[in-house]
Parts: structure tokens; C-alpha cells; sequence
């Protein structure tokens, strides 16, 4: 079911094959796929396809009954940024947005924290590389909820690693959240080449920021360049349903009309679907 | 001015011996309360607090029994419940909930047998409401220095996991991301809430010992917008009211002659009273939060 193997400019993650097993039941099988530093790769799939345990497992939380992870080259390296799924931060959480930064840095640290000009600074430079700095003394919990999403990206980019992974960053935003999440993400991985994956259920929103997919299904994994996988013939067998995609006056149209029962959720949310890249 | 003065101290406040030891135990007991209470609070564990509170008073009823320091039966029990607790098996929060409340129920049943045995065999009988409610002008300054002990223990243990145990307060998930071991943390947390559990109860007694770990925390995390002042915050409440507490309680020995009120009761009215207070302002805070629509997004539409 593979479709490329390719990797250009390098590797900055590289799954190998790797197959999970919690308690018993297989949740991955074999999945396989690299990405390049630089690269925004969205990982698509339904709720229960096991997207969330393939992030655990490249961020070394779990471990693979089979195959391997590398990280930048290496196994067992835990420079990787982390934004965990999340619904919202309560608000009697008596924290900061430059708190949650600041505890990106050095939340692992035993003992109080001193005051460093050092420490401040790189929070201010988190903080603005996240145009956060208008809400940076708030707290977490009464921010909006890309705003909360764009603290997590700061939080874990703050000790600059060169991998992103993002838990359904997008699951509870609106329209503008969304935009905002995505756009501060592809900025951010095109100037400090950061590999960027990012789970989620549905593929509209990223369609335009993507550069690369990793469909999971079954606990298996399809993947390949963006303008590869969406494509009638390769959507159509992913989704197990017709899907047509129409290019018309250099945009990409992705269209499913009708609805059935056992079809893709992100079909299903929207019957006669008209998606755009540009 | 002199007449004013008397009125609020009544004489003989600032010499009495009982005051004196009332005045550092309890204080001790609030400041503890009150920093160990923030991470509490925020973890949403205050039914585990309120049950090492409550399975304490298994330790002070038998420490009448076999004759030693309440405190040491305190703590040993609050360490029991909360080792106890923490070291089931947990994998789901709900499960948490209900091992909190077996546990509880285990340990209350002990206080049942123990108090029991207290008034039918040494023939104590105040020892059921001391246990239960605290009478802070009869503990023995003897307990002091095992107070400090006990106190500064739990103060170190907060300090040296201050970041760790903040980030995991905050947010579980990222504190496992950067690998910070949860489970470990979730019990040193437990330990030094049994520490400041036996402190409580040692002044205004097992049953209340809630009240100073988790009321000054929840109002402190209304207003506070920052985790150092959260934790100002909730000690200064712990303070004002137990020292508070105390000395309402000497001058209502004037006020009702022959009889005082508990000082358990000030402490506990003064502690509600600040959250009752609190929470309105608090709720003003909320409202104006980040999410209302800023111009800059709110003008993009069709004009």
C-alpha cells in the first residue's frame, strides 16, 4: 500500500517499519515513512487508526513490537518537540502563557527557578516567534484556543529541536484558530527547517500547507508528496469510497458527493466537500 | 486607642504559653497547607487530600492509645493513606477516585475501633473531638520542634521538585513528553500532602484539616495569575486565618464567661469566608479574558 519512498534533502525522521501491539491487539503494522528537515507532513486518519500511538512511539514513549525509529539519524534521541492532545487549559490554572514557555525550557530541572536575563530572553523570542507576545502575561486558561495552541508550539520549540510532533492540534479550534495554528507552523518549519508532523482527522485545513501525507488506516500507512496522494484513484482507494479530484485553473478541487455509513469522517462531515490548493 | 487595643487583644494574649506554641504550630500548619495545597488543587486531587486528611485521625486516635505524640500518629497514618493510594495500580483518573475512597473508608473504619477503644480503655474522653476537630490551646509545646521537622521537610521537598512537580500539575502529557516519571512525582506529591495533612490536624484536627490545604489554595488559584503568587496567596489566607482563628477564639472566652468557642470553628469560617469573597472578584477576573474578539480578526469580513 506504500506509495513513495522517496525522501529528498536528507532525513530528519525516519519510521522503519514499525509495528505496535497494546495488550495483544495489533494497532500498527509495518508502517514506513522518512521526513526531510523543513518537511510539514500532515498525519491523516480516523479517531481509533492509531495516530496518536505512532506519535508516542517516535517520541519514545512506546515501544515498537517491531522495526525502529530514527530521530536525525540516530535511535533513542529525545530531541523532539511534543503538543500532546489537548481540549483546554482550565482557567484557575495560575499559569502564564510565558510560564508554559518558560517550563518548555526547564520544566525538568530540579529546584526553584532563578530570574535570568538569559531565560527571559529566549521566552520572549519563543513568544514572538508564535505572535504571542500580545497575551503573553495572560493566563493559559482564558486564552482562546489557538492561542493555547500556539503557547504548546512555543513550549515545545523553546529548546529548538529539529522535530515537531502535534497531537489533533486542530480538533477543537475554529475556522480562524486553524488558520492561525497552521500558518504560525508552516512559517515556522520553513525558516528553521523543522520537520513538522501533525496529526489529524481531517485533511481540508492542511491541504494548502502540507508537503507531505501519511494516511493511516487499518494500522497501515500510506505515504507521499501531497499533489501524489490526492489524486482520484489514491483517495478513492484510501477512503474506500469515490472521490473525485478535479484541477481545474491551476486549483485542486476535492470532491465527494453522497454520503454512506462507513465512509471517512472527514467525508462524512462534509457531503459534497470542495477543497482548494492553491 | 488603649480601650481599642484591649478589645481586640483581650489580656493576656501575648503571654500565654498555650497561645504562643497555638500560634507557631498552627502557622506552621498554614504555611505548609497552603504551598503544598496550590499543587493539590491543581492537580484536581482535593478528594485525595481531604481523605489522607480524614484517614489521620486513625493515627491520633491510636496515638492515645499507645501513649505517644499525636503528630507522630498523624503523620504516620497520613503516610500510610497516601502510600497506600498511590501505590495501587492506577491507570484510569476514575479509578483514582474510587481507590481514594476505599482507602478512606478503611481508614475511618480504624478511627471507628480506635476511639473506641480510647474511651472504653484510658478513659478519654475528649480524645474523639480532639482528633476530629482539634483543640489547638491544649497541644503540648513539646510538639514543636517535631512540628518544624515535620513542616520543613514538606517546604524542602516542594522546592526541590518545584518545576517538575508545577509542569506535571499543569499538564500530565507534558511532563511524560519530556520525560519526566509521573508516577514518582504523583507520590512525592502524596508525601508531602501526608506531611502537611498530620500538621492540619494536629491544630484543627483530622475531620478540618481540609479546610486549611484546600480552601486558601482555591482561593489563591482564583486570583493569581502567576504559580509564585498562587502560593503567597493561598499561605497569607492560611495565616490570616489561623492566627486569626486563634485569637478570636481567646477573646470569645470573654465574650461567652465560663466557656470559649473552638478556634477550629474561626479558622474554618474565616477560611470560607475568603472563598466565598474571593469568588466573586475572581469571576469579574474571568470574564475579561483573551477571548474576546480582537479588531484586527473582527474586521476582515465584507464590509
Amino acid at each position: 500500500m506504500k506509495l513513495v519512498a522517496v525522501c529528498d534533502g536528507g532525513e530528519m525522521l525516519a519510521v522503519d517499519r514499525v509495528s505496535v501491539s497494546l495488550s495483544g491487539r495489533q494497532i500498527l503494522q509495518e508502517v514506513d515513512f522518512k521526513l526531510g528537515p523543513g518537511e510539514f507532513c500532515g498525519l491523516i486518519g480516523a479517531n481509533g487508526s492509531g495516530k496518536t500511538t505512532l506519535l508516542r512511539t517516535i517520541l519514545g514513549l512506546q515501544r515498537p513490537s517491531a522495526g525502529s525509529v530514527r530521530i536525525d539519524g540516530h535511535t533513542g534521541l529525545r530531541s523532539v518537540g511534543y503538543v500532546p492532545q489537548k481540549t483546554l487549559f482550565d482557567p484557575y490554572v495560575p499559569v502564564r502563557a510565558r510560564d508554559l514557555v518558560a517550563l518548555g525550557l526547564d520544566g525538568h530541572r530540579l529546584g526553584l527557578p532563578l530570574p535570568s536575563r538569559s531565560r527571559r530572553r529566549l521566552v520572549d523570542e519563543m513568544l514572538k516567534a508564535v505572535d504571542a507576545e500580545g497575551f503573553a502575561d495572560q493566563r493559559i486558561g482564558n486564552l482562546s484556543g489557538g492561542e493555547q495552541q500556539r503557547i504548546l508550539i512555543a513550549h515545545a520549540l523553546i529548546r529548538r529541536p529539529r522535530l515537531l510532533l502535534l497531537d489533533e492540534p486542530l480538533a477543537n479550534l475554529d475556522i480562524r484558530g486553524v488558520a492561525e495554528v497552521v500558518g504560525v507552523l508552516r512559517r515556522l518549519s520553513k525558516e528553521h527547517k523543522i520537520a513538522v508532523l501533525l496529526s489529524a482527522h481531517d485533511m481540508n485545513p492542511l491541504l494548502s500547507a502540507m508537503d507531505r501525507i501519511v494516511y493511516l488506516a487499518n494500522g497501515r500507512a500510506a505515504s507521499g508528496r501531497t499533489d501524489e496522494v490526492v489524486r482520484t484513484e489514491v483517495l478513492s482507494k484510501l477512503y474506500g469510497y469515490h472521490i473525485d479530484v478535479v484541477r481545474v485553473h491551476g486549483r485542486v478541487l476535492v470532491i465527494a458527493a453522497g454520503a454512506a455509513d462507513d465512509i471517512h469522517a472527514a467525508v462524512e462531515h462534509h457531503p459534497a466537500h470542495v477543497a482548494q490548493i492553491p | 486607642m488603649d480601650s481599642l487595643l484591649t478589645a481586640i487583644f483581650e489580656p493576656g494574649f501575648f503571654t500565654s504559653e498555650p497561645v504562643h506554641t497555638a500560634m507557631i504550630i498552627g502557622g506552621g500548619a498554614a504555611l505548609v497547607s497552603g504551598v503544598v495545597g496550590v499543587f493539590t488543587v491543581m492537580r484536581g486531587q482535593s478528594f485525595a487530600g481531604h481523605a489522607v486528611a480524614d484517614v489521620t485521625s486513625a493515627g491520633g486516635s491510636a496515638s492515645f492509645l499507645l501513649g505517644i505524640n499525636p503528630l507522630l500518629g498523624f503523620l504516620g497514618m497520613a503516610v500510610v493513606a497516601a502510600g497506600g493510594m498511590e501505590l495501587v495500580g492506577i491507570r484510569r483518573i476514575r479509578e483514582r477516585d474510587l481507590v481514594t475512597g476505599i482507602v478512606l473508608g478503611a481508614g475511618l473504619g480504624l478511627t471507628a475501633l480506635f476511639l473506641y477503644l480510647d474511651v472504653t480503655m484510658g478513659s478519654t474522653t475528649g480524645a474523639a473531638n480532639t482528633v476530629m476537630f482539634g483543640s489547638m490551646f491544649a497541644i503540648p509545646a513539646e510538639t514543636i520542634p517535631l512540628a518544624l521537622i515535620v513542616g520543613l521537610g514538606a517546604l524542602v521537598m516542594v522546592a526541590v521538585l518545584y518545576r517538575p512537580l508545577l509542569l506535571s500539575s499543569v499538564d500530565p502529557d507534558l511532563a511524560e513528553a519530556r520525560g519526566l516519571p509521573l508516577r514518582l512525582i504523583g507520590f512525592l506529591h502524596m508525601l508531602m500532602l501526608a506531611l502537611a495533612a498530620s500538621l492540619s490536624a494536629m491544630t484543627i484536627g483530622a475531620i478540618l484539616s481540609t479546610a486549611l490545604l484546600i480552601g486558601p489554595a482555591a482561593t489563591a488559584l482564583r486570583v493569581a495569575r502567576r504559580p509564585g503568587s498562587a502560593i503567597v496567596i493561598a499561605v497569607l489566607i492560611g495565616l490570616s486565618a489561623t492566627w486569626g482563628g486563634i485569637l478570636l477564639a481567646y477573646d470569645s472566652y470573654y465574650w461567652t464567661p465560663g466557656h470559649g468557642w473552638p478556634v477550629s470553628f474561626f479558622v474554618v469560617t474565616l477560611v470560607f469566608l475568603s472563598y466565598v469573597t474571593t469568588s466573586r472578584l475572581g469571576g469579574d477576573r474571568q470574564r475579561r479574558g483573551a477571548t474576546l474578539p480582537r479588531v484586527r480578526h473582527s474586521t476582515t469580513g465584507k464590509a
